[in-house]
């Protein structure tokens, strides 16, 4: 950065804006752009996920097949999987990081400008890559987002292909932009930001890039081996030619259970950043937060089996997963440990931000708690692929990822746009979703306990009352997302403008420049205490 | 507003109208083997640490948001670490999970010891039906879902077993330590009977072990857990669990049912006779994939009616159905129906639709194919 402003000494002084037109937004290179573009983009694929969640839910709100073929139905239950994992929560994270990290850090932007505007603009080829096959001879992927092998080999529709190049650039997408979110927080911290004082979403973000430094290109080769077996007749995953169905799935869960914490580590961060804002406190234990976030990265390694107890390993592989995935719940629970000593003896109010993060840690310490059971190994084969992990994973997700996604666009918003918030509308969005969520998926777990197994597009009558209500707890929490995006807009459009500082407690290098950010931010690098 | 109260009504009446069978079941069964009676117990108290956890934690986090709110001119207090605390809620929790891992392991040896087992059951999954064979027993059929397509399309009421309801039963004996076998033909799929905690993946190419031991007689139901494609839900499985003098007594009844049917097949049949048997083998064990109207599912499932193999040579015709097609949907069905069977779904698929071969495959002719072939199973596989 330096030799820039050398190389042109006083021209930079008066920095310009955004170029005009689309082609600011094709050609940018400015973090914040580019985090706004990954953040709609989000939001887009959210709607698109949530309509066919909205669809898998009506056609199980009775018994009997009512509106969609079980063959179809199985296209519906991947596409909104992977629209949610890949096209959702990460992209909506990764913006999060564009906008935020630079700003945390006293950075002026990302270090790699012109490598972010690729991670960013190949996505949209991807997902129009993987929504197409819906359209395809022989339809969708469908055989679940987990895709096991031989059902997504073997025998799979010929548009599995085509899946495995939208996994391909997805992946290329996630690995750019985690080397450049290492690279930014390594190099251009601002003079005094040492790492022991970096914000907690930037060290969460720094460990979750690390992650997917090391699983995305696993799960690279896992595609790949699949292209191989489909079309160049190698069995990696072919039993009759010598090869491994389970093994397929070691290596997708290697990558599979790290993705889980690439999902939920910014999560904590972010709700690091809020609960001390709104309790007028520092936050409680920062140092062990850090070591408890590295912690989980390192463990997330050893548990990928925990997904495979009923596959058949043997009793000491058993066992070994079983340890290591009950070790988990220390380091996590360190952490809502923490948050609740945050706001033990703060000063609390409850903007829409605030009350986003105390449902992600009472919701996600619920989907902790299932989680706990579901490490119990013999106890898993019981809740194994029924209706109980169903709501396990809704629940660190959608109360837990998802929250904490709308927390943090509630907090930054009026830094983003320079203008206030509606509370009223943005705490009325809170308690239908609030309420909605739990109405979907609480009952998920009394399913599972009964005996309904998930991926299943019609069940026997015992089932039918539970999932009824969760049928309507969905529509609730589907439709008040409309609320979600009317409240953005609003904001955006809004007149009320902030200070620089937004919210009375909040503390940080984000708060000192101006709101809204102009465009170019610390190009002169703030000196921290 | 209108539309709330719509929906209200329309789920308290819902919920009223099939209230008949549905009993808002909230918890796992305790079982009837004394492996899920462990397991029930160690859910129930690792259900119960949660509870407690929770209980101060989140008791913890709403005394402070009653009391410590700034509307209630609460001032924020300055400490933000304290050693001794944050070893404390490490420690505690690593000792609660260690007592909690002991029955655990305890449970899960338990489950893996399926040594000096009394019988052997081998159990195959088969895109959508499971295959039960008793080894030594030199028995082995083929366990299909029985609820009518009207039911699962809304047309017919549906029953009390509504996909939970097959034609062959598991019989097994109480009081005895059965071994399962589990393995799988195409895909992968996953026996799970929660009744008897016993919950295993069935994978191609590989065999599985578990094991039961069941106390209470008594019918016992289950379903596939692992997604195995298109009617992933419509394969259940049914466990009739008898005391042992009465297993003896079905395994010598089923033994001579099978000998009857052998002699079926040695009878000469009309076409008439084949085509009426064919219709009805044809709808269980074929229209799931090929559709009742033989139209198929292309790509996937391709159409009968009309097919160059339906109308053609007679002899590719019996193969395909006999051996399948290796590393495709369509499975060998030489041992799922018996002679008299494979030859009327055969003449059925030759003369249905507007198929009109006019052609009659007799069932010695198939029954003289199976024993002249037995040992070239699965021709044409790689
Ligand atoms: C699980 C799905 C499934 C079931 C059940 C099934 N089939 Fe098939 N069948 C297929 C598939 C897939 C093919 C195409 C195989 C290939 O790619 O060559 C096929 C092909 C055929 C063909 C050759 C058609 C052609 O034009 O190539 C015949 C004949 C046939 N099946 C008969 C039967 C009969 C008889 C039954 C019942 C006893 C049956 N199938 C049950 C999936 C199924
Ligand atoms: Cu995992
Ligand atoms: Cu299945």
């Amino acid at each position: 950065m330096s030799t820039l402003d050398t190389a042109a000494p006083g021209a930079h002084e008066e920095h310009h804006g955004p170029a005009t037109g689309i082609g600011r937004w094709l050609f940018t290179t400015n973090h914040k752009d580019i985090g706004t573009l990954y953040l709609w983009f989000s939001l887009l694929m959210f709607l698109i996920g949530g309509v066919m969640a909205l669809l898998i839910r009506s056609e199980l709100f009775q018994p009997g097949l009512q509106l969609v073929e079980p063959g179809f139905f199985n296209q519906l239950t991947t596409m909104h999987g992977l629209i949610m994992v890949f096209g959702a929560v990460m992209p909506a994270f990764v913006g999060l990081a564009n906008w935020m990290v630079p700003l945390m850090i006293g950075a002026p932007d990302m270090a790699l400008p012109r490598m972010n505007n690729w991670s960013f603009w190949i996505l949209p080829f991807a997902f129009a890559i993987l929504v197409s096959t819906l359209f395809m001879d022989g339809g969708a992927p469908n055989f679940g987002w987990t895709f096991y092998a031989p059902l997504s080999t073997t025998y799979a529709p010929p548009s599995v292909t085509y899946f495995i190049f939208a996994i391909h650039i997805m992946g290329a997408s996630s690995i750019m932009g985690a080397i450049n979110i290492i690279a930014t927080i390594l190099n251009l911290r601002a003079p005094g930001m040492t790492m022991m004082k970096l914000p907690l979403f930037v060290w969460t973000w720094l460990i979750t890039a690390f992650l997917l430094i090391a699983v995305m290109p696993v799960l690279a080769g896992v595609v790949t081996m699949m292209l191989m077996d489909i079309h160049f007749g190698t069995s990696f995953f072919n039993a009759a030619g010598g090869g491994d169905p389970v093994l397929f799935q070691h290596v997708f869960w290697f990558f599979g259970h790290p993705e889980v914490y690439i999902m939920i580590l910014p999560a904590f961060g972010i709700v690091s950043q809020i609960i001390p804002t709104f309790s007028r406190k520092k936050l409680f234990g920062y140092a062990s937060m850090v070591y408890a976030t590295a912690s989980i990265a390192i463990l997330s390694f050893l548990v990928w089996a925990h997904h495979m107890f009923t596959v058949g390993l043997p009793l000491v592989g058993e066992l070994f997963f079983m340890f290591a995935t009950m070790l988990i719940a220390v380091p996590t629970g360190v952490k809502v440990f923490n948050w609740v000593a945050t706001m033990y003896r703060g000063s609390l109010t409850f903007e829409t931000p605030m009350l986003f993060a105390i449902a992600f840690v009472v919701l996600f310490t619920i989907g902790g708690f299932s989680g706990l059971m579901l490490a119990i190994a013999p106890v898993d084969f019981q809740y194994h692929d029924t209706y109980f992990v169903v709501a396990h994973f809704h629940y660190v997700l959608v109360p837990g990822a998802i929250f904490s996604i709308m927390a943090g666009v509630y907090y930054w918003l009026p830094k983003w746009t320079g203008h206030a918030l509606n509370e009223s509308m943005g705490k009325f969005h809170f308690w239908c979703s609030f309420i909605g969520v739990n109405i979907t998926f609480f009952p998920m777990h009394f399913l599972g306990l009964a005996g309904m197994p998930r991926r299943i597009p019609d069940y026997a009558l015992q089932f039918a009352d539970f999932n009824m209500v969760a049928t309507v707890g969905a529509f609730i929490f589907g439709f008040s997302q409309l609320l979600f995006v009317w409240n953005v807009i609003h904001c955006i459009r809004s007149r009320e403008t902030v200070s620089a500082q937004v919210w009375e407690g909040a503390h940080g290098l984000e708060w000192e420049v101006p709101s809204p950010a102009p465009y170019h931010t610390h190009t002169t690098p703030p000196r921290v205490e | 507003m209108g539309t709330i109260r719509t929906i209200i009504f329309g789920l308290s009446l819902a919920l009223s109208s099939h209230s008949a069978h549905a009993e808002w079941a909230l918890n796992l069964s305790p079982g009837v083997t004394e492996v899920s009676r462990s397991v029930y117990d160690l859910h129930m108290t690792i259900f119960w640490i949660c509870v407690a956890i929770g209980v101060v934690v989140f008791g913890v986090m709403f005394w402070s948001i009653f009391h410590h709110r700034k509307s209630r001119g609460a001032e924020a207090h300055h400490f933000h670490e304290h050693t001794l605390v944050e070893v404390a809620w490490t420690i505690v929790p690593l000792g609660i999970l260690i007592a909690m891992a002991v029955p655990a392991t305890a449970t899960l040896v338990k489950m893996y010891d399926s040594s000096e087992a009394d019988l052997d059951v081998q159990i195959t999954g088969y895109q959508w039906k499971w295959r039960y064979t008793y080894l030594d027993q030199d028995l082995d059929f083929f366990s299909n879902l029985t609820t009518p397509q009207e039911q699962i399309g809304n047309q017919q009421a549906k029953g009390e077993h509504y996909l939970l309801e097959v034609d062959r039963h598991l019989v097994l004996p109480t009081d005895t330590k059965i071994r399962l076998l589990l393995t799988a033909n195409d895909v992968i799929h996953s026996w799970w009977v929660p009744a008897l905690a016993v919950k295993k993946d069935a994978v191609p190419g590989f065999i599985n072990e578990a094991w039961t031991r069941i106390d209470e007689p008594g019918i016992y139901r289950g379903q596939c857990a692992e997604l195995c494609g298109k009617d992933h839900g419509f394969m259940p499985i049914v466990v009739e669990a008898v005391p042992p003098e009465q297993f003896q007594q079905w395994l010598a009844e089923v033994k001579a049912e099978k000998l009857a049917e052998a002699a079926a097949a040695e009878k000469s049949w009309t076409l008439d006779e084949l085509m009426t048997q064919g219709e009805q083998v044809y709808l269980r064990a074929c229209a799931a994939c090929h559709q009742p109207t033989g139209t198929g599912v292309p790509p996937a499932f391709p159409a009968l009616k009309g097919s160059p193999i339906a109308l053609g040579d007679v002899g590719t015709h019996i193969d395909i159905v006999l051996n399948g097609r290796p590393a495709t949907a369509m499975q060998a069905f030489r041992d799922q129906l018996s002679a008299s069977e494979l030859a009327a779904v055969i003449t059925y698929e030759r003369n249905a639709w507007g198929n009109s071969t006019g052609e009659a495959v007799s069932p010695s002719q198939i029954a003289e194919m199976l024993a002249g072939n037995a040992d070239t199973v699965g021709e044409g596989a790689q």
